[in-house]
């Protein structure tokens, strides 16, 4: 595997640069005054969760899930609702946020992968519209205004505590780096070959005996409960959950950081989440329309960067 | 539930219907086409409210502005079509999803520099704006009943225009095969800004005609473009007859739901439990038509020939 | 017509289609076509473009469902039975355009193979790349088909001959008893072929072969028994002689198409 190959390689001296600084932000940024950015690298890491486990549908499925941001939501509004209710303890968040989240991705899964291509795309956009329209009209929730998370995540440790800026920062890096390690580990099984397979050749797949649907669907389940995590992470960090969380446009962004980084590589998703947001952060603080930048952005990379950063920085990306 | 609001809303239900049929036609002509998944369709809807909108406010005719908005619509549709759309016909899809995302935000982004973030408020005309007994003591804007009667009449126009002209030909054909379609002679570029121009002024006339009920805003659009491709997926993709049944049902359904699914759970829920539970679930009610669509007919309810 | 019996169809029947129709619209592409292969034999399937061969490999594979008729493979009702449970049974297929994982490595095509073949692929941490039970078995196969020293090269980087064998060898991989070969020179020059036909020879025996070809010279080199096809119809099946000097054969398939395949006729 390319990504934990030669560090002469750009894309993987990228990665390595990128990871580096996310290991010792929270170290630096008080020396250097600028503890602004744990925040900004915490909520980086979080959407690279999301993106590493859309990368594992997307990039090695080939299944271009354009409602994924939904998970985020899910395992969002889990915590949030529970610690409305008075439930705080991570012990029982947390295995229930990843219940409903693969139980989610289960069903939607169930009925999408079904059909194929373009219908596969609407299809994942509009269930996921289908939980973005419920949490809208939840007004014991907050509706539109979302909800503010009572209190995070109790972990009944004494020495470890999400209140603890540095100690949540850790815990997102920690399983930021565990869900690549997930997904190295699933690409390059038997698991995983076949998912890929079935991406490069279905028809072939299923005439060398394999039902290919019920291997997407279980990839789907997944990467729906990794998402779920980020989601749980995302209101631990935020202390905020609200249906913009799952907003389509949400579900967009995250197919672009994938694309942006490099599909199905490793670590494309986490360098393109990085690049996003820096590049949105800068953005914005240059000009409020700086969409108008963006797009046309996106547009080019689609047109002239196939292949993302990991492309750019290599001729191959990692799996090849 | 008296048969008064009954019928009303189920009026309201076909007119949501028709506004629906206006975008899904468009965006199913494309797909089925070009096989191009064109997110900016919305972008249009909202481009025909605003273009459309400040020529009717100029100018002081409504009317007026509709009818400038179609060679507006066509030209811009074609422009967009011609300088960003036709790099990615041999894209797969992932690439025409991205692309078209980003024009999304483009657009937005344009439509609030131009005409400033509250967005447009476009009056009725008087003579639009008035209330007409149907009879049996049912009452009714007039202006819905002109939303009706537009897109019904656009309906016909697009069956006849599809289904017994030259052009309808081509498009039949480059519909059912492209590369037949190509091998006999039909300029297929041209052929395709055509059929992106007539979607972008369909979808622009949605835009238009629904601005005097909710105002002209940023990003109108995309709800209404979600709510057309759960249309096309369960008319099946290429189909504007399934495009325009499936638009009523999901515009009927959507309405009847709305506004009677409280008082249907009612039936079997008690009180507080149905009224928490009718938003959510009348919220969720077409998806849920739509899931259990595919679940039988992966393929939508009228698939085109030779698909799949 | 004709049901010409030849003497090793006292042999046990591999595989059986009865009254198998399919229709594509208008297009009547099977037309209560019946067949046997007995076990053993290459069986081939000619006939002229458009006579349904395609369709049949198709509806025998199990990735189209016959409207009428029925398949029988070993003696079981295959006809309801999806793609991969066929597989499974041991009835194996090759298409007529290459269709291999190109961005995988040789090894790696027929690796997942052979994994396929082990059962369910519900594993999820064990990387496949230091499992010798599809690594030897998959090294050897590629050895036996010829490959063995391209095993590492992306497939899709292979010569066009060898794409072809790829192919052939992800179908042994199943381990089937019986293959379905839809056009395997297609598009070799006859050099390819030569090899092509001589690899197949060697098969011979081991597996139960149905061959759609277009190639005369492979078809009458390699055939115990052919079948003729024309509009979806079975015109003829019999011995390679009784098919070469078929009046309704040479009326309507030798006669009607290109001369190409008229020349080639007398080659075996």
């Amino acid at each position: 595997m390319g990504a934990f190959g030669p560090l002469r390689n750009p894309a993987n001296m990228f990665t390595a640069l990128v990871l580096v600084i996310f290991a010792i932000t929270p170290i630096l940024a008080p020396a250097l005054d600028e503890s602004f950015y744990v925040i900004v690298f915490a909520r980086i890491m979080v959407w690279g969760i999301a993106a590493v486990s859309l990368n594992l549908i997307m990039g090695y499925g080939g299944l271009i899930s354009f409602g994924h941001a939904v998970y985020l939501g899910i395992g969002g509004y889990t915590v949030g609702i529970l610690a409305f209710h008075g439930v705080t303890s991570a012990w029982i968040q947390w295995p229930l946020a990843i219940g409903v989240s693969g139980l989610v991705a289960l069903v939607f899964g169930a009925i999408s992968l079904r059909t194929k291509g373009v219908y596969f795309i609407m299809i994942t956009l509009a269930l996921a519209q289908m939980i973005f329209f419920l949490s809208v009209s939840a007004e014991r929730y907050g509706s539109d205004d979302g909800l503010n998370v009572l209190a995070r995540s109790d972990l009944g440790v004494s020495f470890f505590s999400l209140n603890n800026k540095t100690d949540m920062y850790y815990t997102i890096f920690a399983f930021l780096l565990a869900s690549v390690f997930v997904s190295w580990k699933l690409v390059n099984s038997r698991f995983g070959t076949t998912i890929r397979a079935a991406k490069s050749n279905d028809t072939r797949v299923q005439s060398i005996g394999v039902a290919t649907y019920r291997y997407r669907l279980t990839a789907f389940v997944i990467a729906g409960i990794m998402c779920g995590i980020a989601g749980l992470l995302q209101a631990n960090l935020e202390g905020f959950v609200s249906p913009d969380m799952m907003n389509w446009q949400r579900s967009g962004e995250l197919i672009f950081m994938v694309v942006l980084g490099g599909m199905s590589t490793l670590f494309g998703p986490v360098t393109g989440a990085f690049v996003f947001l820096m590049l949105s952060e800068v953005l914005a603080g240059w000009t409020i329309h700086w969409h108008i930048i963006f797009g046309p952005f996106l547009v080019l990379v689609v047109i002239f960067a196939r292949g993302g950063i990991a492309g750019l920085l290599t001729r191959r990306a990692d799996r090849d | 539930m008296d048969y008064v609001l009954l019928t009303e809303q189920l009026l309201n239900g076909f007119q949501l219907g028709i506004i629906l049929f206006l975008m899904a036609a468009g965006l199913t002509l494309v797909f089925g086409i070009m096989d191009l998944v064109n997110l900016a369709h919305g972008s249009m809807f909202m481009i025909g409210a605003f273009v459309g909108g400040t020529i009717a406010l100029m100018t002081g005719s409504f009317v007026l502005g509709v009818i400038l908005m179609v060679p507006s619509m066509l030209v811009i549709g074609v422009v967009v079509e011609m300088t960003a759309l036709r790099t990615l016909y041999p894209r797969d899809h992932l690439d025409q999803v991205l692309a078209t995302f980003g024009l999304i935000l483009f657009f937005n982004e344009a439509t609030r520099l131009i005409w400033g973030p509250e967005g447009l408020v476009v009056p009725l005309p008087a003579y639009l704006d008035g209330i007409v007994s149907l009879g049996l003591g049912i009452t009714y804007p007039v202006y819905r009943i002109f939303i009706i009667v537009t897109g019904l009449l656009v309906a016909f126009g697009l069956y006849l225009l599809v289904g017994k002209t030259k052009i309808g030909m081509l498009i039949r054909a480059g519909a059912s095969n492209r590369t037949m379609a190509g091998a006999l002679g039909v300029n297929i570029p041209k052929l395709f800004s055509i059929v992106f121009g007539i979607g972008a002024v369909l979808a622009g006339l949605a835009g238009l005609i629904i601005t005097p009920i909710t105002q002209a805003a940023i990003g109108m659009g995309e709800d209404v473009l979600i709510l057309a491709f759960v249309v096309i997926v369960i008319g099946g993709i290429g189909s504007i007859r399934g495009a325009f049944i499936a638009s009523i049902v999901t515009g009927v359904i959507d309405t009847l739901g709305r506004s009677f699914l409280d008082v249907v759970l009612l039936l079997f829920l008690p009180a507080n439990a149905a009224e928490s539970a009718g938003p959510a679930v009348s919220s969720m009610l077409i998806y849920i038509l739509m899931a259990a669509i595919l679940f039988f007919r992966p393929q939508g309810l009228f698939p085109p020939k030779g698909a799949g | 017509m004709t049901d010409v019996i030849a003497p090793n169809v006292t042999k046990d029947i591999a595989l059986k289609a009865n009254g198998l129709k399919k229709a594509f619209g208008g297009l009547i592409a099977t037309d209560n076509l019946s067949l046997s292969v007995a076990t053993g034999e290459i069986h081939a399937v000619i006939g002229p473009n458009g006579a349904g061969k395609t369709t049949l490999v198709n509806l025998l594979s199990g990735m189209l469902r016959p409207d009428a008729g029925s398949i029988q493979f070993n003696g079981r009702d295959v006809t309801r039975l999806p793609a991969p449970a066929r597989v499974k049974a041991g009835l194996s297929r090759s298409y007529q355009i290459t269709s291999i994982f190109r961005d995988f490595t040789v090894l790696e095509n027929v690796m997942f193979s052979v994994q396929a073949r082990q059962g369910h692929s519900f594993r999820f941490w064990k990387p496949v790349s230091r499992d010798a039970s599809l690594i030897d078995p998959a090294r050897e196969l590629l050895g036996r088909v010829g490959l063995g020293d391209r095993v590492d090269i992306r497939a899709g980087e292979l010569a066009y001959g060898e794409q072809r064998q790829l192919e052939i060898a992800i179908s042994l991989a199943t381990q089937p008893s019986f293959l379905l070969l839809d056009e395997p020179m297609a598009g070799m020059g006859p050099e390819e072929s030569q090899r092509m036909i001589e690899f197949l020879r060697a098969l011979k025996g081991a597996y139960t072969i149905l061959l759609i070809e277009h190639d005369m010279d492979a078809v009458f080199a390699l055939a115990d028994r052919i079948t003729v096809l024309v509009y979806g119809k079975v015109i003829a099946t019999g011995a390679p002689d009784d098919i070469r000097n078929d009046p309704a054969v040479r009326e309507a398939y030798l006669g009607g198409d290109d001369s190409d395949d008229c020349s080639e006729e007398g080659a075996a």
